[in-house]
């Protein structure tokens, strides 16, 4: 489903060139579990933004359901992230104004479905993920376990072909985190790939699918 | 993204930040209240005027002797010198216009009249009856002149209110007799108060038979004719007339002038109202002020919310969208700071009004669509800039900072 071709990608950090990523190849199938792993400044972050259409290659081919996206303009960018992705981020990022039940409805809103039809949804992933007490609630009243059901709710939400997560349990504790991961693995088991970006193995271990990378390369690819 | 959606997130974002939506809407409201209540006080004084001038007298042709180029000036304040006077017979000869309805010459001066030891230094009006029809004068009490020839010298008189009081007191002055210089009156009428028209105040005038006047002051010579046209239609051609007439007897020669009421009215509504857009534009450019104040407080918005942007984008939202989200928020700041002020200008215009209620204070139209129109236009385009700017972010970046 997802197809990357020699991907290159270099930031300018002051005078320096920094190559993130360096002739990157990699295929991910429909419903897949996969962790990328990897010390910090690895370009593991970069990999899943190259994934997620959030950032844009310097070099290479991506191809998602064999279309090739690595030219699209912005905006058609943005309609496949609003169709196909899904994602998950370390510090949640919910609009810290709106209600549990308007982050959530965020991607809908944006996408223009009809509101009876998003209520409709909406009351289904509040049941699906605990937080049918919570709907009116602001980010600020929320545990930090809570959040991220919120943004996986909210991920969820446009039933999207990827979810990618940045250091999903990054700023839990290990127990939230587990039980993230838990939520997480449901969502894949339900039909979705699930790609996940982490430093902490014990998280890692848990994909069917290991990536390890390395200065802007993937230089371990584990299965089983 | 749905229209209603759009203006439910505008309307959360609002909600969510009271401190600055508030500051923003008393700028805009501050500016529009201003443009209103400028341009109402220039519009109040524009319409005072132009009701001293209808209380004139309906269909005006006023007749001065000598001639002036001078369009549209205070009749009274004309100079030049005067070839040949204006007359009685002139004046009655202007009757022979189909146009003309009615016509009353007048003759001025100043004299001292006395009541017993009272004396009391007056204008005194000498003219015919048909002057309080022209004038629309009202009389409190009694009858104006008498209808008669207006060659013959009738020893009555018609007071101003003031006049009466001062000279009467609390007696009652009708058919009580005065004397003006070495004639005697009897007083036959006395005017309603009606203050001041254009510098005639009535309340303090005596008014006798134009015979007399002349008399009294030793002349012929008139100070000049009222001429009433039959109908607002019939000025031009009652004026045409006037000029043919007084020209024809006064030998070829042009040495007359004539003003219609419309075109000294013409003049001052022009000034006046080139006066109000005046005023009113400088108090638009509060207005821009408030504009560059949307634009201050959106770009400051884009930077503070520059996580929820990246976010936005993340979940789908086109640079489209993200545009006419802040645009939607200019709106509505516009929409709701222009209500606002239209309020607090009405508001003021009423006040005025309590104030002075003499001055018809009100906010002409093109005022009341301007000012919102501008606020609007102000906001909206002093949001291009920050809109683009949040449109372009790029999301990553925007994302990673904390």
């Amino acid at each position: 489903m997802i197809s990357l071709h020699g991907i290159e990608r270099s930031f300018l950090v002051g005078d320096e060139t920094v190559h993130a990523l360096r002739g990157v190849d990699l295929d991910i199938a429909a419903g897949e579990y996969v962790s990328i792993m990897g010390p910090s400044g690895s370009g593991k972050s970069t990999l899943l933004n190259v994934v997620g259409l959030l950032d844009r290659p310097d070099g290479g081919r991506y191809e998602l359901d064999g279309r090739d996206v690595t030219g699209l303009a912005e905006d058609d960018l943005a309609r496949v992230r609003r169709e196909k992705m899904g994602f998950v981020f370390q510090f949640f990022h919910l609009v810290s104004r709106l209600s549990a039940a308007q982050n959530i409805e965020l991607p809908m809103m944006l996408a223009g479905i009809d509101p009876l039809e998003r209520q409709r949804r909406l009351q289904q992933l509040l049941a699906d993920y605990g937080l049918e007490d919570r709907a009116r609630h602001r980010p600020d009243q929320l545990s930090g376990g809570q959040c991220q059901r919120v943004a996986i709710a909210r991920a969820m939400s446009m039933k999207p072909a990827v979810i990618l997560a940045d250091e999903p349990t990054g700023n839990l504790d290990r127990h939230t985190g587990q039980e993230v991961m838990a939520v997480l693995e449901r969502v894949h088991q339900s039909g979705g790939s699930l790609v996940l970006v982490t430093h902490d193995p014990e998280i890692g271990s848990r994909a069917k699918r290991r990536l390890r990378m390395r200065d802007g390369a993937i230089v371990g690819d584990e299965r089983g | 993204m749905r229209a209603t959606d759009l203006l439910d997130f505008a309307w959360q974002v609002l909600r969510g930040n009271r401190g600055r939506t508030l500051l923003i809407l008393l700028a805009l409201a501050i500016g529009v209240a201003a443009v209103v209540a400028v341009t109402s006080l220039g519009e109040g004084a524009r319409l005072y005027v132009l009701n001293q001038f209808g209380s004139l007298g309906s269909h005006l042709v006023i007749v001065l002797p000598g001639r002036s180029e001078t369009a549209g000036a205070m009749p009274g304040v004309l100079v030049g010198k005067t070839p040949r006077d204006l007359t009685l017979d002139d004046a009655l000869a202007l009757k022979s216009s189909h146009a003309v309805r009615r016509i009353a010459p007048l003759v001025v001066g100043a004299g001292d009249v006395h009541v017993g030891s009272r004396v009391r230094e007056t204008p005194v009006l000498g003219s015919v009856a048909d002057l309080m029809a022209i004038r629309n004068m009202e009389l409190a009490q009694g009858a104006f002149l008498p209808e008669a020839d207006p060659r013959r010298m009738l020893p009555v008189c018609v007071i101003g209110s003031k006049v009466a009081f001062e000279l009467f007191a609390n007696q009652p002055a009708l058919g009580e007799w005065l004397r003006i210089g070495d004639r005697r009156f009897r007083v036959v009428g006395i005017m309603a108060h009606q203050g001041e028209s254009l510098g005639f105040n009535t309340d303090e005038i005596v008014i006798v038979p134009l015979a007399a006047a002349q008399a009294l002051f030793n002349t012929e010579a008139l100070f000049r004719v009222l001429v009433e046209a039959k109908s607002r239609e019939q000025i031009e051609t009652a004026k045409r007339d006037v000029e043919e007439i007084l020209r024809a007897r006064h030998e070829g020669e042009r040495d007359v002038t004539v003003i219609t009421q419309d075109a000294v009215l013409a003049t001052f509504d022009r000034i006046l109202g080139a006066l109000t857009l005046a005023v009113g534009g400088i108090a638009a450019i509060s207005l821009a002020v408030a504009g560059i104040l949307v634009m201050n407080v959106m770009l400051i918005a884009v930077t503070q919310r520059r996580r929820e942007i990246g976010l936005l984008k993340a979940l789908g939202a086109t640079g489209r969208q993200i545009r006419l989200m802040f645009f939607t928020e200019a709106t509505m700041l516009a929409l709701a700071g222009s209500a606002l002020g239209l309020a607090a200008g009405q508001a003021t215009t009423h006040l005025a009004l309590q104030l002075y209620p003499d001055i018809p204070f009100q906010a002409p139209w093109w005022a009341l669509i301007a000012a919102p129109a501008v606020a609007a236009a102000a906001s909206i385009l002093f949001t291009v800039a920050p809109a683009r700017r949040a449109a372009q972010l790029d999301p990553v970046q925007a994302l990673s900072r904390r």
